[in-house]
């Protein structure tokens, strides 16, 4: 099976100073990526200059084959992104918040209160989103994420902020999507537990 | 995705977006009033400090209540995409595959609505301090109309711009005010010209033709001063 997702010789300049040269690494459906480093290693850049929000200085991602460069807004129909920061207006509830995604992205016909339950934030829909914990504001986010119905997720630190409860069930929902054939890249500190195939780069 | 879909995305997009800042403007009216405040203020401290002579409110009144309207609408423009830029949102629409420039003409929308219409409904009550006929507020909320929309466009541009900026009120009314200049003398010449009884076919015309003008570029220069911003 050929990649869906591959990286040629990027390398990522943020101002002076150089955070990458060279790399490269391919994904197929079901592969997760893992990407590890301290602190400003350049994971977080790395990953907003996939999603095209940073200029590389040399090197081209290719979605499908095709430079994404030049087809920015289908490759940006097929992923998600989760970030430091949620992404939501504190002052609307959840339900506002996450309808107002479906007018960004595809939603999939995945039932919405099946993955409120899910996540456990069911209880939580009529309160205005700064009255949420972050942990909870973190998992309107993985919402997002389970609600489009995307190939390519997008995750920058994804345990932050999350009890055990809601660690173990990041690696449960990130497992079933590869299962399903979809692609993960992860920026994480913690160690991941999630089965099959997972590449690693470790930013220096 | 086939070009069906595509403008299905792009009008929801629109659309969406407008309904969300529509919602945030109801839960947090203060954003809406206060530059509704700041006009009526101006409009009504200025003939307190002329005195009381009807000529020269008359006279002055036109210009006035434009350049109240002009500072009143910059003092909004400031917070059109900070709040989305420090939440995250605006990341989030940044990767959407609905266009950018739509996204863009949405918040306009949304703007506009929040800071230049009430400005424009708002602009007959403010007019009887300085003693305009019915006849001339008229052409005063028309003109006000054109002028806002173009500026609610504009403006975006500029905001886009700043947005990355911390303190950026000043460098953008730095770049906004040249480009709105046209705007204000045609406005305000537009509302005195009716007032002592002139043609005012021309100054209209003018004003929407700008408006039309910046309804066709703003949007696109706005998506791609978002991404240089917030690289």
């Amino acid at each position: 099976m050929t990649a869906q997702l591959s990286a040629d010789a990027l390398t990522l300049f943020r101002g002076e100073r150089c955070l990458f040269q060279g790399l490269s690494f391919a994904l197929k459906p079901g592969e997760l990526l893992l990407l590890e480093g301290r602190n400003g290693t350049g994971k977080t850049s790395l990953m907003r200059a996939i999603a095209g929000l940073i200029e590389f200085e040399d090197g081209d991602i290719h979605w499908e084959g095709k430079p994404v460069r030049l087809n920015r807004q289908a490759f940006y129909g097929s992923l998600v992104w989760m970030q430091h920061r949620v992404g939501f207006k504190a002052d609307l509830n959840l339900v506002e918040n996450l309808k107002f995604e479906a007018h960004l992205r595809t939603q999939s016909g995945e039932d919405f209160e099946e993955v409120l339950k899910r996540l456990d934030i069911d209880r939580l829909k009529r309160l205005p989103l700064r009255s949420l914990s972050a942990g909870q504001q973190r998992r309107v986010a993985l919402a997002r994420m389970l609600l489009s119905r995307v190939p390519l997720w997008l995750m920058d630190e994804p345990f932050t902020n999350l009890d055990r409860e809601g660690r173990a069930l990041v690696m449960n929902l990130t497992t079933e999507h590869l299962e399903r054939g979809g692609m993960c890249i992860m920026a994480a500190h913690q160690d991941v537990e999630i089965g099959g195939n997972v590449q690693k780069i470790v930013l220096q | 995705m086939n070009s069906e879909d595509e403008s299905i995305s792009m009008f929801s997009g629109i659309a969406g977006i407008a309904r969300r800042d529509l919602l945030l403007a109801w839960k947090r009216p203060g954003d809406v009033l206060n530059p509704l405040f700041f006009f009526a203020m101006v409009a009504a401290l200025f003939p307190l400090a002329v005195g009381p002579s009807p000529e020269q409110l008359k006279f002055s009144g036109p210009a006035v209540l434009w350049v109240a309207a002009l500072l009143s609408m910059l003092l909004s423009l400031n917070s059109l995409f900070l709040s989305d830029y420090e939440d995250g949102s605006l990341d989030q629409m940044l990767v959407s595959p609905v266009p950018l420039s739509a996204l863009a003409l949405g918040k306009s929308l949304s703007h506009w609505l929040t800071s230049g219409l009430p400005l424009v409904l708002f602009s007959p009550i403010v007019a009887i301090t300085f003693q305009m006929p019915f006849s001339v507020t008229g052409y005063l909320m028309l003109t006000l109309l054109l002028g806002t929309i173009s500026l609610s466009l504009l403006g975006s541009v500029g905001a886009a711009l700043t947005v990355g900026l911390h303190r950026g009120t000043a460098l953008l009314s730095l770049l906004i005010l040249p480009l709105a200049m046209p705007i204000l003398i045609f406005g305000a010449r537009t509302v005195s010209l009716v007032a002592s009884g002139d043609g005012v076919a021309g100054g209209l015309y003018f004003l929407a033709a700008y408006a039309v003008l910046t309804l066709s570029f703003a949007p696109f220069a706005t998506a791609a001063a978002l991404r240089i911003s917030n690289e």
